[in-house]
């Protein structure tokens, strides 16, 4: 795509190109329109004559429509508990990326506990578990079908007693359609928040073969829940998850990491350019 | 907020339906909004742009049959197309000359294999009396082998697994099936990117080593623009000979599945609709068709329907609305059929029609338990006429149903509603002939929405 753009002179079908490049990336028709706009009046200014160039000011006016003010830290405070919630649709990668991201608190010389609310799939507990063995630390568990609440909150008082830093929750995969769900989730949620102020970081987990239904799924959970911020999973293969485009623009919750492999240590934080690099091709 | 497919169409028709010629500019404006709603729908930009091509083609150059209006005739072609890309007829699983039946599930990472592999196990076991093992070759992820027996446990399923390679346990696992006398093996295979050729080649291996009737794609319905590289890639390792369609019961669009069916040419077999192991059904694909271009799951609703409603208590019910004399207690009794059918959710999906506003509505099914608790702690008094409730009445039921004045209020006055768009109904209806039985599938009554 990148050759077919960049190496031919500017006409009507260089613009389809694009259009299609960024549909292809899932970006969206609204979004794509929108950063096609904005592209045609900069290529008018700046008399821009080949794709090459177009091509590139497509990543720059990317990165200038999102950069604004998205805080891509995540909130990790040394000396006290700090909670972060994983939530996300069924498959989407959040025991995954909960032993990816303890890999990466551990890294930082940081303890860390599992909360194995994820009560519902059948054996996900010990999924994480097995997790836990692996990078030592340990994982606070009930029984298949226990009360997810009730889970976080026990390694919640077990992080405050043992003085660790971060009480990584897995939560069940659900379809944000679900009301009963969803209120499980809010519930999980208030019973972190009965200890005040641990609750530091909402992650939702984002597969990025997600096509514009991840929108949808990201305006519902932040709704729900007030997602703090995206992980982006699976970005190793060819999918380019450019739905996240939408949800930073529309909702302004920022993408936070990405998840680029199957290793526990595959997970980096998301550098808008990059990415908008490659959506471009 | 993006539109629906469905509503994309429904707005299209509606102002093709108010015009009496369909002119070449209708044609453009037709096919314009189609590539956006199919785009929005996540159907891969290129099937996109041969699907549109097709409906433009005929469309333009279509004879308008006598019987039809010229708008009538592109929802026609519309429908037609979208029924032809999808599949046309229902797939099925292929019959092994010699028993064992060998079914290997590969795909993505988080697509739902091991979830789709237990719930398929099911449906052949229990309805159409196969004896099956379940192997679990996905050796990949933590507690997958875990997972499988859990759920195969559930299901009354045994499971077979060994610590060994993928390969290896796909061979023994049949070996074993055939020493069990089980008529049917499905192998739950790891996740896998289509682009990582390591895995893709040991998929390719797993092939050879048991020679499946059937290996099925298994696809998440919320996939974007990479089903169509997923599909390819995976039909090029190993000779797919169908679909399961996951996450069904989510709000996405499913584009994938015209994607994945168009490029591919494979059917897609069965749908994932739920949590649940029995939510699992076959795939219709002039269903699907019909419910992309926003004529609802019609069919689907008619069977569940049938299935569930008692035939005499829906005419008594009938005759009585007819008449006016529809009470709170014929409005507990069609709540409770209602019920039968499945989440409330689920059905206004797959009604014709529905108002976006109506299909995005949380309908939460728990206000359904909340109304038929409240009609519970009446008397039959009050059921027939409930402008006999007065405050102290008003207090007894809410104490008795666990709510509040206010709820008994409110539900008595949504009841007052659906007592008067049901006689406005039947008005309508009287006179049509053969039309009461659809008024009723129409407008089900009472749909408590918070």
């Amino acid at each position: 795509m990148r050759t077919r753009i960049r190496e031919r002179r500017l006409d009507d079908d260089t613009w389809d190109d694009l259009e299609e490049t960024l549909l292809l990336a899932d970006v969206g028709m609204p979004t794509t329109t929108r950063l096609l706009d904005a592209l045609r009046s900069r290529a008018a200014a700046d008399a821009v004559a080949d794709g090459d160039a177009l091509a590139d000011m497509l990543g720059e006016v990317i990165v200038a429509q999102l950069e604004v003010g998205a805080d891509r830290a995540l909130a990790l405070e040394a000396g006290r508990t700090n909670v972060w919630m994983l939530i996300g649709v069924n498959g989407a990668g959040k025991t995954t990326t909960a032993a990816k991201l303890a890999t990466r608190a551990l890294a930082d010389g940081r303890s860390v506990l599992f909360a194995a609310s994820d009560t519902f799939r059948a054996a996900a507990a010990d999924q994480l578990a097995h997790w836990a063995s692996v990078l030592g630390v340990d994982v606070i568990r009930g029984a298949d079908g226990a009360d997810p609440g009730a889970v976080a909150f026990d390694a919640v008082q077990a992080a405050r007693a043992r003085g660790i830093d971060l009480v990584l929750v897995d939560t069940a995969g659900r379809l944000h359609t679900k009301v009963n769900l969803m209120e499980e989730l809010k519930k999980v949620r208030r019973v972190i928040e009965r200890t005040p102020d641990v609750l530091r970081e909402v992650l939702l987990v984002l597969d990025a073969t997600t096509g514009q239904n991840g929108l949808e799924q990201a305006r519902q959970f932040t709704e729900a829940m007030g997602v703090t911020g995206v992980v982006l999973t699976k970005l190793d293969g060819s999918a380019k998850g450019g739905v996240v485009l939408a949800i930073e623009a529309e909702l302004g919750v920022p993408v936070k990491l990405v998840g680029v492999g199957e290793s526990a240590d595959d997970l980096v934080p998301f550098d808008l350019t990059e990415f908008a690099t490659a959506l471009v091709g | 907020m993006f539109d629906t497919l469905a509503d994309r169409f429904d707005g299209i028709f509606k102002r093709l339906r108010s015009r009496g010629k369909l002119t070449p500019t209708d044609v453009d404006e037709v096919a314009r909004e189609i590539r956006l709603a199919l785009l929005e729908a996540d159907v891969n930009v290129k099937v996109v742009k041969s699907f549109v091509a097709r409906i433009k083609e005929r469309a333009t150059g279509a004879e308008v049959a006598e019987s039809l209006s010229p708008a009538q005739q592109v929802i026609k072609i519309v429908h037609e197309e979208m029924v032809a890309t999808l599949g046309g007829a229902t797939g099925k699983l292929h019959v092994a000359p010699k028993p064992p039946a060998v079914i290997v599930l590969a795909g993505l990472q988080g697509s739902g294999k091991t979830t789709a592999a237990a719930k398929l196990a099911r449906v052949l076991e229990h309805d159409q009396g196969k004896r099956v093992l379940l192997v679990a070759a996905d050796l990949q992820r933590p507690a997958a082998v875990e997972q499988l027996r859990v759920l195969g446990e559930k299901i009354g399923v045994p499971v077979f697994s060994e610590p060994t390679d993928p390969v290896a346990v796909a061979r023994a696992g049949v070996r074993e099936a055939e020493r069990l006398g089980r008529t049917t093996v499905i192998i739950d295979t790891a996740g896998r990117l289509q682009i990582d050729d390591d895995l893709m080649g040991e998929l390719g291996d797993i092939h050879d080593a048991v020679q499946p009737h059937d290996t099925l794609l298994v696809v998440d319905a919320m996939t974007g623009q990479e089903a169509v590289a997923v599909a390819e890639r995976f039909a090029e390792t190993v000779p797919l000979t169908g679909i399961v369609l996951t996450k069904l019961d989510g709000d996405a669009r499913g584009g994938a599945a015209l994607s994945v069916k168009e490029v591919t040419g494979l059917p897609i077999l069965f749908a994932g609709v739920g949590e649940k192991v029995e939510d699992f059904e076959q795939f219709h694909p002039d269903r699907m068709a019909s419910r992309i271009l926003g004529m609802g799951d019609v069919m689907t609703l008619i069977e569940k329907a049938e299935a569930v409603f008692d035939q005499d208590e829906a005419l008594k019910i009938q005759e009585r609305m007819a008449k006016g004399q529809f009470t709170l207690e014929d409005f507990l009794d069609q709540m409770r059929q209602m019920k039968k059918m499945g989440p409330l959710s689920g059905i206004v999906g797959m009604l014709p029609g529905m108002p976006k506003e109506l299909r995005q509505a949380e309908i939460d099914d728990a206000e359904l338990g909340r109304v038929e608790a409240i009609i519970c702690a009446m008397t039959p008094e009050e059921r027939r006429d409930p402008t006999v409730i007065n405050g102290s009445r008003r207090l007894r039921i809410a104490q008795g149903s666990g709510t509040s004045t206010q709820q008994v209020n409110a539900m008595l006055k949504q009841f007052k509603m659906v007592q008067q768009m049901m006689r406005s109904m039947t008005k309508a209806a009287k006179g049509k002939k053969g039309k009461r039985g659809r008024a009723r599938m129409e407008v089900p009554p009472g749909f408590p929405l918070t």
